[in-house]
């Protein structure tokens, strides 16, 4: 015992040495952000990697909000070169970021995804308009200029040429990117199409986002988590299904599931790319400039990530579901932070 | 209620009968009955868990099997000099490793369906049948071997996950072709291919050998296989001793007192913290505080021995205070000293105990992936790590990632990935037995 006793301290002890070791300068990039992007990331990292000497960039799938929010924690080897974002950055989030010294942010656009509503290929294809989606999935509606809560149970309620069936949609839950750009690019202009509460947005416009903003609660609209697969192979056992996720699932999927059109308009890779579908968000990369001198590979992966192999129109991106930006004017940003860090 | 029973009690005292044994038939016909529907009952509930465990378990292998294995393509590579060495200059080997093999790759497949030339379309869904890493092999060959340069060769080289799910037909040929991942023209070049014999079906060893990939032909379990080792490790070199130590302090030498009694309910609480909250004490202390690397096995095992100490501690507990006390006595009656007792007789005895518990709670943290999301380790990692500090995953992580990607052939990663999780678990129970075989002691 007093020897296996003596032999635990040692490892105990190499353990020790190896915490107190002093963290290194880093020769590869660290990423953190988005669940949208990181498929497209990783695969440039890989492509990246395969091309030059860098080593693979390690890549995290943090969701949009907690990557910028370490993104924007500091400066140094410590901390991420790079987010990846499916949402602008908000000024709140800049504003944080140089407090703590991050002053000058590079943004990229890198590209669009479209949401499209889907469901089974055993079903008929629905033909949606915004007020439709409304109408099925707020929680509360206006009717003869009041507010009711949701009476509709089928979608031959909210309009007689969709099907009789009772409704039932599969969403992303609040904390993702997909929920947010739904509710601002879908449900808040569905809600406008009604005068009422069209005034109301004029008159009072935290209770209008209050009203676009909640989905109904009774079961009608179910939250899916943030697992675009889950909800794919949800709608194949469920023909009565539709579920909101991301373009390139249903790309993916195109044998089992079909997505909906929206004002008569299809989802389709050129709808999405000419601008003429309506539910599209853009997607970014946030870069620390202070980073790009002392991390080996930041500009090489950058370059690479908006290189034509990538996103031109034959690009391994865009083969992968990811939409590229037509005009290539307005891809570049430099953000610079008017706070004046604590350090310096 | 209570009246009635007192009344009963009072009626029985006044006759004041005698109540003899009953041995008529029909009661021990009744008592026989009642033990038979409690086996029915429960052989009924390890029936139902036996089925519920066997639904599982085939759907994930049903699933999961064909990813075990590939399809590969039987090419004429030819190594023509003009296309690795346009230049016509001395070979180098920082040359060679630059050099196109893609085009290598490309001569051959156009060579092979020459009717394809000229066509953008038709060229690209032929470039498209070849894994996009399949240049790397040809690489690696001409590195090891320069003399193939101006010679022709017979190479595998793997297909692309679309191609493969056809060769595995798991692409429904009846469906209209705009719905098909693979067109018509595709499934004509993989029929003549397949009828000359040129596509094998070879055992995915890279499946076993390499990291994660954003390609399902070339992601493989391995970098976070090891990551799941070196986590493990510190977990249990940190959790195993710590708990123990505790469990033989509480239950034979702690004294009775107040003080003890609420860190016994506190340890009991911490084992139904739930996990995530780990996670965040692990980014704030070990990451903010002490500045340790993220994504790294050491902090993600420190976050998990957190997590299985109080599994362990009240586990070992439990084995100590089984321990019969006569052994104690004895010992010290032959004059042993306390701690004596303990190294010698009781830890010894509960050791089976303690290690049951040590596995259930290692069980636990092979499984997990919330806290590690925290501290970094839900990440994209193709290096496999080394060391203790290097960035790693873990393979919860790693089938958590796979089953959240849109390419279709990574659901039968997911699954196959479970089941290399689940043979891991089925060799750690197997050492944790082997174990407590030897400290087992019957008396």
């Amino acid at each position: 015992m007093i020897l296996s006793l003596s032999k635990l301290s040692v490892i105990i002890g190499l353990f020790l040495t190896t915490i107190t070791t002093p963290v290194q300068a880093r020769d590869q990039i660290r990423i953190v952000g988005s669940s949208t992007v990181f498929p497209f990331a990783t695969l440039v990292a890989e492509n990246f990697a395969k091309k030059t000497d860098f080593k693979t960039p390690v890549i995290e799938s943090t969701g949009s909000g907690a990557g910028i929010k370490l993104f924007c924690q500091g400066i140094g080897v410590k901390y991420p070169d790079i987010t990846n974002s499916s949402r602008q950055i908000k000024n709140t989030e800049i504003t944080l970021c140089g407090k703590n010294g991050v002053r000058k942010i590079n943004e990229i656009k890198i590209g669009f995804d479209g949401i499209v509503l889907a469901n089974s290929k055993q079903a008929e294809i629905f033909n949606l308009s915004y007020k439709d989606i409304f109408l099925a999935l707020a929680k509360k509606i206006p009717l003869n200029d009041k507010l009711v809560i949701n009476p509709y149970t089928k979608w031959s309620q909210i309009n007689t040429n969709l099907p009789d069936i009772k409704i039932e949609v599969l969403g992303p839950a609040p904390t993702s990117g997909t929920r947010d750009a739904f509710v601002e690019q879908v449900m808040k202009i569905g809600a406008k199409k009604f005068e009422f509460l069209d005034k109301l947005s004029n008159d009072d416009q935290s209770k209008f986002k209050q009203v676009f903003a909640s989905m109904r609660e009774d079961g009608k609209f179910i939250e899916v988590g943030e697992n675009d697969n889950l909800i794919v192979r949800k709608l194949e056992s469920n023909p009565s299904a539709i579920g909101i996720f991301s373009f390139s699932f249903l790309d993916q999927n195109t044998d089992k599931i079909h997505g909906s059109f929206i004002e008569g308009i299809a989802p389709t890779f050129d709808s999405i790319a000419n601008g003429s579908y309506p539910i599209v968000r853009s997607l970014f990369l946030y870069i620390k400039n202070a980073h790009i001198d002392f991390i080996p590979g930041i500009k090489e992966y950058v370059s690479e990530f908006i290189s034509d192999e990538a996103v031109g129109k034959e690009g391994y991106l865009t083969i992968n579901g990811l939409i590229p930006l037509s005009e290539l004017a307005h891809r570049f940003k430099t953000i610079e932070s008017s706070i004046d860090s604590k350090e310096s | 209620m209570n009246n009635t029973l007192s009344t009963s009690l009072n009626k029985s005292a006044s006759s004041q009968t005698i109540r003899l044994p009953d041995f008529s038939g029909s009661h021990l016909a009744k008592r026989y009955a009642s033990e038979r529907r409690f086996r029915i009952l429960g052989i009924a509930s390890v029936g139902v868990a036996g089925i519920i465990l066997l639904i599982l378990l085939s759907s994930i292998v049903s699933k999961g099997y064909s990813a075990f294995w590939l399809h590969k393509v039987e090419l004429n590579i030819t190594f023509s000099a003009e296309v690795l060495n346009p230049d016509g200059s001395t070979l180098e080997e920082v040359k060679l490793k630059q050099a196109n093999y893609l085009a290598l790759i490309h001569n051959a497949l156009k060579e092979k369906f020459p009717a394809a030339v000229g066509n953008r379309r038709k060229i690209r869904m032929l470039y498209g049948m070849i894994a996009p890493k399949a240049d790397l092999v040809l690489r690696d060959m001409v590195l090891s071997n320069p003399s193939l340069i101006g010679t022709t060769k017979k190479v595998l080289l793997k297909l692309s996950d679309d191609w493969d799910s056809l060769s595995k037909g798991f692409i429904n040929r009846d469906l209209p072709e705009s719905d098909r991942r693979i067109k018509d023209l595709e499934i004509n070049w993989h029929d003549q291919l397949q009828s000359e014999g040129h596509i094998h079906s070879v055992f995915n060893a890279d499946f076993f050998t390499t990291g994660d990939s954003r390609n399902p032909e070339e992601a493989g379990i391995y970098s976070s296989l090891i990551g799941s080792i070196l986590t493990l490790t510190v977990t249990l070199l940190i959790s195993f001793p710590l708990g123990v130590m505790s469990a033989i302090y509480l239950e034979e030498f702690a004294p009775n007192n107040r003080f003890i009694d609420f860190i016994e309910i506190n340890i009991n609480n911490l084992a139904a913290v739930p996990s995530v909250v780990f996670g965040v004490l692990g980014l704030a202390v070990f990451l903010n505080f002490f500045g340790l690397p993220r994504s790294a096995p050491l902090v993600g095992g420190l976050v998990l021995a957190l997590m299985t100490l109080p599994t362990i501690i009240i586990a070992a507990r439990s084995a100590l205070k089984a321990v019969s006390p006569s052994i104690r006595e004895a010992a010290l009656s032959l004059g042993a000293s306390p701690l004596q007792v303990v190294t010698h007789h009781v830890l010894p005895m509960a050791m089976p105990g303690i290690l049951s518990g040590t596995i259930i709670g290692m069980a636990q943290a092979l499984g997990e992936t919330a806290p590690l999301l925290m501290i970094g380790m839900v990440a994209f990692i193709v290096d496999i790590p080394r060391t203790f500090t290097d960035p790693a995953t873990v393979m919860s992580v790693q089938v958590y990632i796979w089953s959240d990607s849109p390419e279709r052939a990574f659901v039968e990663r997911t699954s196959a990935g479970i089941m290399v999780l689940l043979g891991f678990l089925v060799l750690m129970n197997a050492a944790a037995i082997l174990l407590r075989k030897r400290f087992e002691f019957r008396w």
